[in-house]
């Protein structure tokens, strides 16, 4: 079958129509409109602090070229310029005042020239500044900021599996008085987001001394019940001869629990840890309000006050917010199937 | 009401091809059953009558018209699919109305119409109610209805009755032939069932693999199959195979021979079967099952080739026993190597 | 990884003697009750505890953290919120700010779902029919919504600067740069562009998932019906719909009315108070000001909690209601 026959089979028809032009037009549109803003990030990212504040800005990294001369400390800007012979000459800058230039060529520095600044046109090269990466561990404590990121998603989301986990087991496969109403309780949960309890929540965090501290931001997120009620839903499919068979074979419920409903619930497990990585990774509000103290801020809330503060070091920010995005990139790249048929069967809820 | 005529039909998807050149000539008023195991590609056809699916080469003429480049809704022809693929949320008046409204029928007339068919099928207290509402054999109906009110060139039935249970499914056959008595109109019926074919089709047409095994009035197939496969596929209990060589040498050969010369395998029905005490071949009876008004004895003849046989009204032989069977050429069905009939 | 196993042995080894001396005094079935006990207590401590004292500091004044060290003002906190001379003004209004987050707010939220829960349906619809690479497309529109709110923020911030990408365009076409995230009117658009960008993914696969549930044949009966496609779309495939589009358009609008991360970080609220919603009226009251209003703030947070609770009623009528019509498949 060749080419054309597989490209154009939609339908069930064997021909394209104006329709299915417009769709895959439409699809193109859409993956411009998702992805261009991100790449123009990522590009933009490498610029050098010259090469960001140019307007028009261009796509790729490009920097002025410079080139070192003899009997001048720094390396001098290289541009073409047009000499009084009218003949075109890279030729490097030595200084600028108003409209005039004094240059040099390179290979001969004792020879100045003087030129109107319109005469002469910046070289320009591709330059990838990888120092906006190296220096924000050096200069900014980045480090530390990644630290408390990954620490703060990497213990929340075993906590949260941890806890979670136990309360669906006690949902799932017990029968005990009030379970019900535990079960309902945890549902209505669902419907009070963390917006309309920030001041008590701000106090309660307060009260316990874990303001200013990464388990202030760690402690109130493990509960969740959407967590819970994934988990429940899976485990209630685990057969409950299973761990009654376990009990006649004298195991404890702890070690039921452990050895048999952790291992059996593996892919919600996967699941909610994904949610649990993004949501926390993420997180914006609560730690605005519990870390005041720069040491204790997450990448969100560094990227926040850095664009406040160093609104013109966009060269640092960008690539900032390019490490911010690389971990979710990373996980949406591989596990994206896991991502969305969890949320699909969420949804049906 | 049309004429149907189908020619070299192919249809291939990737690689495979399930229909492998159909050639068919269906007249006006017609009741054509499709017929065939699963696979033969009879749903496939159909859906490519209906203009479904493309085929990949060939043509189909609905009253003469070559149809092969008019989209299904506007071919005259109208379907009710396995599912019945009713609309849930829609009333069954609204799901009869529906094609009528597409076509931009004026109210008054749609009315009328919906009501016709309503009355013919019974299902004028139902008008008002959902599909969930219904009973299976009433979606059917509501299915037929949602059919006749456009008052199609050609009906087609794509394995309407198979979800239903055996008892409806017998009232729903016969209301199916009265319809078709009725309206007078083409139809064309798809069924892995040979007992719908036989009892419900002015002529059969048995397919198997995509392509056409024989075509003709269903008593034909049941008194002349052309191969062995429609033999085997049409009558029921089927029809016993015997190699050639279980029989005598003089009924084989010479001026008193049963069989034709080339004879490979012959064919008999259980029902035509029957004890002679001086006939050629020897039955050993293994079970006899009695129902009161026949008996079906099965066994084996020959080293290990199956039989069965049927009789009518009670019998005395006993699983054991060896009975000889008489052969009259008036039944046998003689088949060649190639399983074609001679 | 053979530490990593060692760990969750050791883990496990911790907690076992704690849930055997449990199981003996409980007996098997209450021990449940020991499963759920710490999903519990982080719940009570940080979810229903301060539901509780939210009630607490809506009714008392004052500028101390502590509930009990706060004067008792009954619903007076309420009356400052809804003062106003002229209702009609907002410039009248005590709190004109309070008004104007809600105005904004209400605003923001009908145009983000209308159109965002419009252009998700659309992508649905194309994901849906036979498309080469489904998978691909359906992750393409679906990353932004896994990106941090600021991230999303930072990325549009910079390509809307005076001397960003769109202003470079503008000039190039010989036309005058905008001031983008500075002219109000032009800020508010951008809050609902990029809102509806970094969420629209998540919507679209609710409803394609629903899309699919729709069985072939009915398709397949609506061609025979001569349906044309606007018509099949119209009277088979939307009604069908129905159910997942309400739950999607409850929940979009329960989000929207939430939204804070990304505008904070976008606009600050700004120019003024123009791209200012009420979450963040709440931080910037209890939080960011010089004098932290904590009772204002828990008020305005009851307010919208009454608002929140409005919408879920609302869902779950027009739920029943879509039910009753269809009384499943």
């Amino acid at each position: 079958m060749s080419v054309t026959t597989f490209l154009t089979r939609t339908h069930g028809r064997g021909r394209l129509d104006w329709t299915d032009w417009l769709s895959y037009a439409y699809l193109l549109v859409g993956l411009f409109t998702m992805f261009a803003p991100i790449l123009w990030l990522v590009m933009s990212s490498f610029k050098t602090e010259s090469a960001i504040g140019q307007f028009p800005p261009t796509f790729l990294p490009y920097s002025q070229k410079s080139v070192t001369v003899q009997g001048h400390e720094k390396p001098l800007p290289l541009f073409l310029t047009k000499t009084e012979s009218g003949e075109l000459r890279e030729m490097a800058q030595v200084r600028r005042i108003g409209i005039m230039a004094t240059m040099v060529d390179p290979a001969k520095p004792e020879t100045e020239i003087r030129v109107n600044i319109n005469d002469r046109k910046p070289i320009n090269e591709l330059q990838f500044a990888g120092n906006n990466y190296t220096d924000l561990f050096g200069k900014f404590s980045f480090g530390k900021y990644l630290w408390n990121s990954v620490f703060i998603t990497v213990v929340a989301t075993l906590l949260t599996l941890l806890i979670n986990s136990m309360a669906a087991f006690a949902l799932s496969k017990y029968q005990f008085r009030g379970q019900k109403a535990v079960f309902m309780l945890i549902i209505a949960t669902l419907m009070i987001p963390p917006t309309i309890i920030l001041v008590p929540v701000f106090l309660v965090i307060n009260s316990v001394g874990l303001l200013n501290s990464l388990w202030g931001v760690i402690l109130p997120a493990i509960a969740t019940p959407t967590g819970v009620f994934l988990l429940r839903q899976y485990m209630l499919t685990i057969p409950d001869e299973l761990l009654e068979a376990a009990r006649m074979d004298h195991a404890s419920e702890w070690r039921i629990y452990w050895k048999i409903i952790l291992p059996l619930s593996a892919p919600a497990l996967a699941v909610l840890a994904i949610f649990s990585v993004m949501w926390r990774w993420n997180d914006f509000l609560l730690p605005l309000i519990v870390l005041s103290k720069p040491e204790f801020f997450t990448l969100q809330l560094a990227l926040n006050s850095f664009q406040g503060e160093l609104n013109t070091q966009w060269h640092y920010l960008l690539a900032m917010t390019v490490i911010t995005l690389i971990p979710i990139t990373l996980v949406f790249a591989f596990l994206q199937k896991y991502i969305t048929t969890g949320i699909a069967s969420a949804g049906v809820k | 009401m049309a004429t149907l005529d189908l020619q070299r039909i192919v249809k291939s998807f990737d690689a495979t091809t399930i229909l492998h050149g159909i050639d068919l000539a269906v007249k006006d008023g017609e009741f054509v059953v499709f017929v065939g195991p699963s696979g033969c590609g009879k749903s496939t056809l159909l859906r490519v009558i209906a203009g479904l699916e493309a085929p990949t080469s060939g043509d189909i003429r609905i009253d003469g018209q070559n149809v092969n480049d008019i989209s299904a809704a506007h071919r005259g022809c109208s379907m009710v699919f396995q599912s019945y693929a009713l609309y849930p949320h829609m009333s069954v008046y609204d799901n009869m109305a529906f094609g009528l409204e597409n076509i931009g029928v004026p109210k008054a007339q749609i009315e009328s119409k919906v009501s016709a068919a309503a009355t013919l099928l019974r299902l004028g207290e139902l008008l008002q109610r959902k599909p969930t509402q219904l009973s299976g054999g009433q979606r059917q109906r509501v299915a037929i209805g949602r059919s006749i009110v456009r008052e199609p060139k050609l009906f087609l039935f794509d394995e309407p009755l198979s979800n239903l249970d055996a008892e409806l499914r017998v009232s729903m056959r016969a209301e199916i032939r009265e319809l078709h008595a009725r309206l007078k109109a083409t139809m064309v019926y798809v069924t892995h069932d040979q007992v719908e074919a036989m009892t419900m089709a002015d002529k059969i047409v048995v397919l198997r693999a995509g392509k056409v095994e024989q075509v003709g009035a269903p008593l034909e197939l049941y008194n002349r199959p052309l191969n062995t496969f429609v033999a085997g596929f049409i009558g029921s209990p089927r029809m016993n195979f015997l190699p050639v060589a279980l029989l005598p040498d003089e009924a084989r050969q010479g001026g008193h021979a049963l069989v034709p010369q080339g004879t490979h395998t012959i064919g008999l029905r259980p029902e035509h079967a029957q004890i002679a005490n001086d006939g050629p071949i020897a039955m050993q009876v293994s079970s006899v099952e009695q129902l009161g008004s026949t008996s079906l004895l099965h066994g084996k003849v020959g080293a290990d080739t199956p039989f069965e046989m049927v009789l009518n009204g009670q019998t005395s032989t006993r699983g054991g026993d060896t009975v000889r069977l008489g052969l009259s050429t008036a039944h046998l069905h003689c088949f060649d190597s190639q399983g074609l009939r001679l | 990884m053979h530490w990593l196993t060692r760990l969750m042995g050791i883990f496990f080894n911790l907690f076992e003697p704690l849930f055997r001396l449990g199981q003996r005094v409980l007996g098997v079935s209450r021990i449940g009750w020991l499963f759920v006990a710490p999903n519990l207590m982080v719940f009570g401590l940080f979810t229903f505890l301060p539901i509780l004292i939210n009630f607490v500091y809506a009714a008392t004044g004052g500028v101390k953290l502590m509930p009990f060290e706060r004067p008792f003002t009954g619903v007076e906190n309420f009356g400052i919120l809804f003062e106003c001379r002229n209702y009609f003004d907002i410039q009248t209004c005590r709190k004109d700010v309070f008004w104007r987050a809600i105005f904004n707010t209400a605003k923001f939220s009908v145009i983000q779902v209308v159109l965002m829960v419009g252009f998700s349906l659309v992508t649905a619809l194309v994901l849906n029919r036979k498309i080469i690479g489904r998978g691909f497309w359906r992750g393409v529109f679906f990353y932004p919504v896994l990106l941090s709110p600021v991230v999303v923020a930072l990325i549009w911030k910079w390509l809307l600067q005076s001397q960003g990408v769109f202003n470079a365009a503008l000039v190039a076409t010989g036309n005058e740069p905008i001031g983008w995230l500075t002219d109000a009117g032009w800020a508010f658009f951008w809050t609902v562009f990029v809102s509806i960008w970094a969420h629209m993914g998540f919507y679209t696969l609710i409803l394609l998932a629903g899309l699919q549930a729709i069985p072939k044949d009915m398709y397949e009966a609506a061609e025979m019906d001569a349906a044309s496609p606007w018509r099949t779309l119209r009277r088979i495939t939307l009604p069908l719909l129905m159910p997942n589009l309400i739950v999607v358009l409850v929940l979009a609008m329960i989000r929207a009315v939430q939204i804070f991360d990304e505008v904070f970080v976008l606009t600050g609220g700004g120019p003024g108070s123009a791209t200012t919603f009420i979450v963040q009226f709440i931080y910037q009251t209890g939080f960011a000001e010089q004098i932290h209003l904590y009772g204002l703030a828990a008020a305005a947070s009851l307010v919208l909690a009454l608002g929140l609770m409005l919408l879920t009623f609302v869902q779950l009528r027009l739920t029943k209601a879509s039910e009753a019509g269809q009384r499943a498949r």
